[in-house]
């Protein structure tokens, strides 16, 4: 059976040049970058290098690079860094209600131990109002935190807009870039970014890596101490092998971007276009056009449940993901969802295709293909789907 | 994460549907968390004759369903009502744990059935 992976923004396959490059450094350079001689002096340097290649991504000097073990410890870092350091300054924390769950966990922590948050509301396509950040600022606001693109949804936040506000009522601005990175255009200068975290395994590098880009002038405190690496805000040996993969895979990221968006514009928009064309009574969640990542399909299919959709589609080789309640572990559905008005139900039968650099016409062809089968299987079996026709 | 016979019955669901004109309906769950089992039957003679299902839900909801139809169709009303969801979930080779309680609501639907039918009985 060929499988047809769709699920690109949970993590993407490690493109074979990274990969290459990183198993030299595991068995022929695997010096401790820390080191004075020549094994260290080596890795030293190509660790540099990839320095380089992560600021350029995203406009930042190579000084302002932090690597970290992935997204959710730069949110982390950021988001803890920066209380730690600005304590005396406030107890005022905002950000939105679609956030990841590193960032929101991250605040909620805060807000029961003596801090105050504000968690702004999103629009029905899950983009939240400048003007509500702006509203939301009081004088003891020390950090404000807005994800650049959501990462089920694919809905992109007004980020430059907001960084203006921020700069101007001098807030510190943090932006969760992980799934976005490598698919929008970053500068991280002219949007008045504080802090961006960004991640490897989502542009095609390996596992387990991650930084966070710390502006110049911007002090925030360590969470791990230790040896003193990566300035001294994050100790431990650094993972050599990873940043220099994660270093090339923003390199081929930034060579490719443009050509590749065309591509995934061009299969996201046939996607979305044959589910709402073939399936009845389907929903389109979050934004259409250039509001939305190049990458993302999100629908809700009305009297279906999202995790026996997922299992059907893997059954016939279709990777995807779901926002329903069966496949968050919690009882609830998706909190980006529901943060967009869409009821408990209709977001039980969400289901996600992310796009990546190997899908085809023809993967997408396959799924419109299959799909309206497996829905008209599973509504067959729905007590809800009758009971709504016999209602019409 | 799911059992073979979870997969099976997921795939390959025994008694789908709805019996018309049913001496027995129960219906448990809600759509707001994600799961309604319907269950409905045709009594003779304190035997269920016939029993179907339909369910909005996860894998294992769908499975228990199927699963329980298997396990009661030909029995006795009092043998049927000792099935319970734990029974269910064990015939299919285990849940996972969080699924224990959310989705494995099979045997609730399947007794809800039998005391619709008893009422309406007691009515008569």
């Amino acid at each position: 059976m060929k499988r047809i992976y769709l699920d690109h923004s949970a993590t993407t396959p490690v493109d074979p040049e990274v990969a290459e490059l990183m198993m030299k450094y595991y068995v022929e350079y695997y010096g401790n970058p820390s080191s004075v001689h020549f094994f260290g002096r080596q890795v030293k340097k190509a660790l540099e290098e990839a320095r380089e290649q992560v600021a350029q991504l995203i406009g930042a000097q190579p000084s302002e690079i932090i690597f970290t073990s992935g997204g959710t410890e730069s949110d982390n870092l950021a988001i803890q860094g920066t209380v730690r350091a600005r304590n005396n300054k406030g107890k005022h924390l905002i950000t939105t209600a679609i956030e990841h769950h590193a960032v929101l966990d991250a605040f909620k922590y805060l807000a029961k131990n003596g801090y105050d948050l504000t968690i702004l509301p999103v629009d029905e396509e899950g983009i939240v109002s400048v003007e509500d950040v702006s509203k939301a600022i009081r004088p003891d606001t020390i950090l404000i935190s807005v994800m650049h693109a959501n990462n089920e949804v694919g809905s992109i936040q007004p980020i430059a807009e907001i960084g203006k506000i921020a700069r101007e009522n001098g807030v510190l601005f943090h932006v969760d870039a992980v799934q976005s990175l490598g698919k929008l255009p970053i500068d991280v200068v002219s949007m008045n970014i504080d802090l961006l975290s960004i991640s490897s395994h989502k542009i095609y590098g390996p596992k387990g890596v991650g930084a966070l880009y710390v502006r110049r002038g911007v002090k925030i405190s360590p969470l791990v101490f230790g040896g003193s690496q990566e300035r001294k805000l994050r100790s431990g040996t650094e993972n050599a092998p990873g940043i220099i993969g994660f270093g090339k895979a923003c390199e081929l990221a930034g060579l490719r971007m443009e050509e590749e968006n065309k591509k995934l514009y061009y299969l996201r928009d046939k996607l979305i276009d044959g589910i709402l064309k073939k399936i009845p009574q389907v929903k389109l969640n979050g934004p259409l056009g250039d509001k939305r990542l190049p990458n993302n399909v999100n629908v809700s299919i009305k009297y279906v449940e999202g995790e026996s959709l997922l299992l059907s589609l893997d059954m016939i080789g279709v990777a995807a993901s779901s926002g329903s309640a069966c496949t968050s572990g919690s009882l609830d559905p998706s909190h980006v969802l529901l943060a967009m008005g869409i009821s408990h139900e209709v977001a039980h039968g969400s289901l996600r295709f992310s796009l990546g650099r190997q899908n085809t016409e023809e993967d997408i062809d396959f799924v419109l293909q299959e799909l309206p089968k497996i829905v008209d299987r599973l509504r067959a079996m729905s007590p809800l789907y009758k009971s709504d026709a016999s209602s019409v | 994460m799911y059992s073979e016979k979870v997969i099976d019955h997921f795939t390959n669901p025994r008694n789908v549907g709805e019996i018309e004109n049913p001496d027995g309906v129960g219906e448990v769950g809600n759509a707001q968390c994600g799961d309604i089992m319907r269950i409905t039957l045709d009594v003779e003679d304190n035997i269920i004759k016939d029993i179907k299902f339909k369910t909005f839900g996860c894998g294992a909801a769908v499975a228990t369903s199927s699963m329980i139809t298997e396990m009661v169709k030909g029995k006795t009303l009092e043998e049927a009502l000792e099935v319970s969801n734990k029974a269910v979930a064990e015939a299919l080779g285990g849940l996972p744990p969080i699924k224990m309680h959310c989705s494995n609501l099979a045997a609730d639907a399947l007794h809800a059935a039998i005391k619709d039918y008893l009422s309406k009985q007691n009515k008569v």
